[in-house]
């Protein structure tokens, strides 16, 4: 009885969803023989590029990475000066900021060049205060209202843990940041150009054209221009050069313990190793008498 | 139940003789994981994965309880509660790197356990107990796995929920009623999100207490064997201590490899992006997907998109549950004398060439974006789905005449039983 | 039970030519990786043990600053510091005067005034406002509350009155009001270090 409703249900769930099939192939079908794909093409799909990573990669990538924190110390400096004027920092607070190698009495100072949301002490009144280092950074907009209409309704991000919450996230920051082209002109390697493949595709007024964004039009125009800050160590401020650092800099918020957590592994990898060598030679032990050995007979 | 010649558990001095007596914890676990539990002498490493499905479980709640700690239930703060654990608890992003990937990882180990059991028909008499209770458990697992991802409170959190409690709303007449109950509001909020919380804290002691009941009923026939002969002699088996947990050992010693390696150096290879993007009720991530163990089953969701005379997204949610409800049937199903696939050529031909292959692709297919060509292949995937098991696998098992069995394990392991030497491996050797 | 009588011992002397030491190694090993594994597992209790101690930011608010530059001779000032009450007060010249006066010998936590206060600032008071009995939060700070016998401080819950100088005179408190480390830097009062 069990069988015989077993196979009923059996064979009409798979009649259903034959059935789905069935009509799904059709116009699956068309859409190939008219494009070569089952989805119809779009500038989005085909002209849309994979996060690329700078020359030379970045110094806390791989197994063993560490980072430069003199390139945190830079890239903090491009988030201060540039980002920091319509992105927030939720996460991160300026204690924090000794990670980068600054003293407690520097930290102390960085802060106190910020203002964040406080109280009178006298009169209880919302008033701005200089921040201390327990605080975190503030947000350059009180509330997302507030974000949506100071940039024509598209609200910057948060950048705290961009760099994870996006696919690839160390790479797309660099990319994007570094991305921006003329749609006009911008073609693929392949000798592909958007114009030619793509004629009605529109930058609309008030965005900007960068592959390296999912929609490849995208609110936030340029940020970066040559020589937009001045490092304290030298550095030449080009833009390929802040947009690693400050990419850098976002990967440190994202995880700030990123390093430790690698090197905790190696650690704790090897012990591990170490331990499961044993054991296999342990189990060999005990297993030794009872192994199946097939006589020769 | 136990096998005759099981050896006795004997307390040794006053204090174990005082616990045999008042409580016999000791005896308890000698008989259950120890020299008193008689086991088959030929089990291959993939007997291996109860045992790492149990540290699992351990594992999920001793890093559970501590996040617990520090987590805070309530949508304003539950996200920065999670980074606040990331980033300011003392070893905090190791617990929660270590209690992600271990729901990962114990999925993986339970999928192995499980297609052990499809493919030895481990479910077969007279296990037919184990196997059911294995079944509620992998449900109770599901739904503390979906709980627990929604309550860092990301976007794929929020949407993950909102979807899912939304294969409730298919249900004719009080589908709609049902959600709202479920969620406590119109949409996931704080009243959803606590009672996750309440459900994703009790629900691993559920499935700690099914456990017991499921180790309980495998040692009344006691554990199954890659030949499938039941053990008929004293030579078939070993005692579980120290031979299987010298194995286990050594099982553990690789699993943990592999559990820290992405743990300390991938993290977030499992995970999804979105998800470090705090919920925002106002906008929806491109690609909604669960986390990866709930792929076949999302893309059997998917794969429904005709309307035939029930509403596609209704015959979706009936056929994601049958998916899954249909294992409890397995037993029945299989007709076959013969338990071990290693026997049964037609059996295995399904299992390797049907079987496998369409759970790879509904893995796959699970995870892709909802268009084509992914839904003609998992439509044909579900399709098989369900003919394997509903199908193929009861008339296969009537049909098939099976390869000769050895006499016993013995003879399968040795060559012979006369060549065995009887009674040479029944000490087992001290550690 | 098994049905040959040979202990494994005997059983690896029958089979095996160099039994003694065959068995040394295998004892080696497997009380090797046991204790390994122990080792680590101890190991991995760290992490569950000590994330419990006070995170990152909680650390970081274990100082609190107070701008003391206009506390007046004979002002409290009721603060924060760790989550718990601080007193600051500015002693009046009557107030050392009796607690110099004192006989620190008849004390139950003898100390003098001046070892509860800095060299350079002999009038500023500052302490817990913890009681040390069973840390109810003593009265006395605030202008009007009941400031016991001694003047000082006095605790609601069990009756332990301080004096000036928060010491403990009468009641159940075993030790005078705990003060915390602290320096003050201008007008700021820094405590939390010394």
């Amino acid at each position: 009885m069990i069988r015989l409703v077993g196979i009923l249900v059996g064979l009409g769930f798979a009649f259903v969803a034959l059935i789905s099939f069935a009509f799904g192939i059709g116009p699956a079908f068309s859409v190939l023989s008219e494009h070569g794909h089952f989805v119809e093409p779009t500038a989005e799909h085909e002209f849309h590029l994979e996060a690329r990573e700078p020359e030379g990669g970045f110094a806390f990538e791989g197994p063993v990475g560490k980072w430069d924190v003199a390139q945190l110390q830079r890239g903090f400096q491009v988030y201060k000066e540039v980002c920091s004027a319509c992105h927030s920092l939720n996460q991160v607070a300026f204690r924090d900021l000794t990670q980068l190698g600054y003293s407690e009495a520097q930290v102390k100072a960085e802060a106190l060049t910020w203002n964040v949301p406080g109280i009178d002490p006298d009169t209880g009144e919302d008033v701005m205060r200089p921040a201390l280092p327990t605080d975190y950074f503030p947000k350059p907009y009180a509330n997302a209202i507030a974000a949506a209409a100071a940039n024509r309704n598209a609200i910057p991000p948060d950048l705290s843990l961009m760099t994870k919450a996006r696919h690839d996230g160390t790479h797309y920051v660099y990319s994007l940041l570094t991305g921006y082209r003329d749609p006009a002109t911008f073609g693929l390697t392949s000798g592909e150009t958007l114009r030619e493949e793509f004629p009605e595709f529109e930058t609309p007024e008030g965005l900007h054209f960068n592959p390296y964004f999912p929609n490849l039009n995208l609110a936030m125009a340029a940020p970066l221009s040559a020589n937009a800050v001045t490092y304290a160590d030298g550095t030449e401020a080009s833009v390929d050069q802040m947009a690693q650092d400050v990419a850098a800099f976002l990967t440190w918020t994202a995880e700030p313990t990123l390093v430790k957590r690698k090197q905790t592994g190696w650690w704790i990898m090897l012990f591990t190793l170490f331990v499961t060598v044993l054991a296999w030679f342990a189990k060999k032990q005990v297993w030794a008498p009872v192994k199946p050995h097939r006589r020769k007979d | 139940m136990s096998f005759p010649w099981a050896r006795q558990y004997t307390p040794s001095n006053g204090l174990t003789r005082f616990l045999d007596e008042k409580l016999p914890l000791p005896r308890l676990v000698y008989n259950a994981v120890g020299a008193g539990y008689p086991v088959p002498r030929n089990l291959s490493y993939f007997w291996n994965f109860g045992v790492l499905a149990g540290f699992c479980l351990v594992l999920q709640i001793v890093t559970g309880v501590v996040l617990a700690m520090h987590y805070a239930a309530n949508g304003t703060v539950a996200f920065d509660s999670v980074e606040h654990i990331m980033r300011d608890v003392n070893w905090g992003w190791m617990l929660r790197y270590a209690h992600a990937n271990g729901a990962s990882f114990f999925f993986i180990v339970i999928y192995i356990h499980i297609f052990r059991g499809f493919f030895y028909a481990s479910y077969k008499p007279p296990r037919e107990m184990i196997w059911l209770i294995g079944v509620v458990i992998f449900l109770l697992m599901m739904a503390t796995a979906f709980m627990g991802y929604v309550l860092p409170w990301g976007q794929m959190s929020f949407w993950g929920a909102k979807v899912i409690t939304g294969l409730f709303g298919a249900i004719p007449v009080v589908g709609e009623g049902l959600q709202v109950w479920l969620l406590g509001g119109y949409a996931p909020d704080n009243a959803a999100l606590n009672r996750f919380f309440s459900l994703h804290y009790l629900l691993p002691f559920v499935i700690a207490g099914c456990v017991i009941l499921h180790i309980w009923a495998l040692h009344i026939p006691g554990s199954s064997n890659p030949t499938g002969v039941e053990v008929k002699q004293e030579s078939d088996t070993l005692p579980f201590h120290p031979y299987y947990t010298a194995k286990d050992g050594f099982g553990l010693g690789v699993f943990l490899l592999a559990y820290f390696l992405f743990v300390f150096f991938m993290p977030n290879a499992l995970g999804h992006p979105d998800n470090y993007i705090p919920a925002n009720p106002l906008s929806t991530p491109a690609l909604i997907v669960p986390e990866w163990y709930f792929y076949p089953f999302y893309a059997i969701l998917r794969a429904f998109t005709f309307d035939f005379i029930l509403p596609a997204k209704l015959w979706g949610v009936l056929a994601m549950f049958a998916a899954i409800l249909v294992w409890f049937f397995l037993p029945w199903l299989d007709r076959g004398p013969v338990r071990s696939g290693h026997y049964r050529p037609l059996f295995r031909k399904f299992f390797w060439f049907g079987l496998i292959p369409c759970m790879a692709a509904l893995f796959y297919l699970g995870g892709a974006h909802a268009e084509e060509p992914y839904i003609m292949l998992s439509q044909i995937a579900t399709a098989y789905y369900f003919l394997h098991f509903l199908v193929i696998l009861p008339i296969v098992s009537s049909i098939e005449r099976p390869d000769p069995l050895p006499y016993s394990i013995t003879e399968a392991v040795l060559g012979s039983d006369k060549k065995a030497v009887l009674g040479e491996n029944a000490e087992p050797v001290a550690v | 039970m098994a049905t040959t009588t040979a202990t494994p011992d005997e059983h690896a002397v029958v089979t095996d030519g160099v039994a003694t030491e065959g068995v040394r190694r295998r004892d080696f090993i497997e009380i090797a990786a046991v204790s390994a594994a122990g080792i680590g597992g101890l190991v991995m209790v760290y992490p569950l043990i000590s994330q419990m101690a006070p995170s990152a930011d909680v650390l970081a608010e274990s100082t609190t600053e107070l701008d003391v530059g206009a506390l007046e001779v004979g002002q409290s000032i009721k603060a924060i510091f760790r989550k718990q009450p601080v007193f600051v007060r500015r002693l009046t010249a009557p107030e050392i005067e009796q607690a110099n006066a004192t006989d620190v010998g008849e004390l139950r936590d003898p100390q003098t005034l001046a070892e509860r206060t800095l060299a350079d600032h002999p009038d500023l008071l500052v302490v817990m406002g913890v009681c040390t009995h069973l840390g109810c939060v003593p009265l006395g700070a605030v202008e009007g509350e009941n400031k016991g016998d001694y003047g000082g401080y006095f605790c609601p819950c069990h009756g332990s009155h301080y004096d000036t100088a928060a010491r403990i005179r009468k009641g159940p408190a075993p030790l005078n009001l705990q003060v915390p480390d602290y320096s003050v830097n201008g007008t700021t009062l820094v405590i939390g270090e010394a």
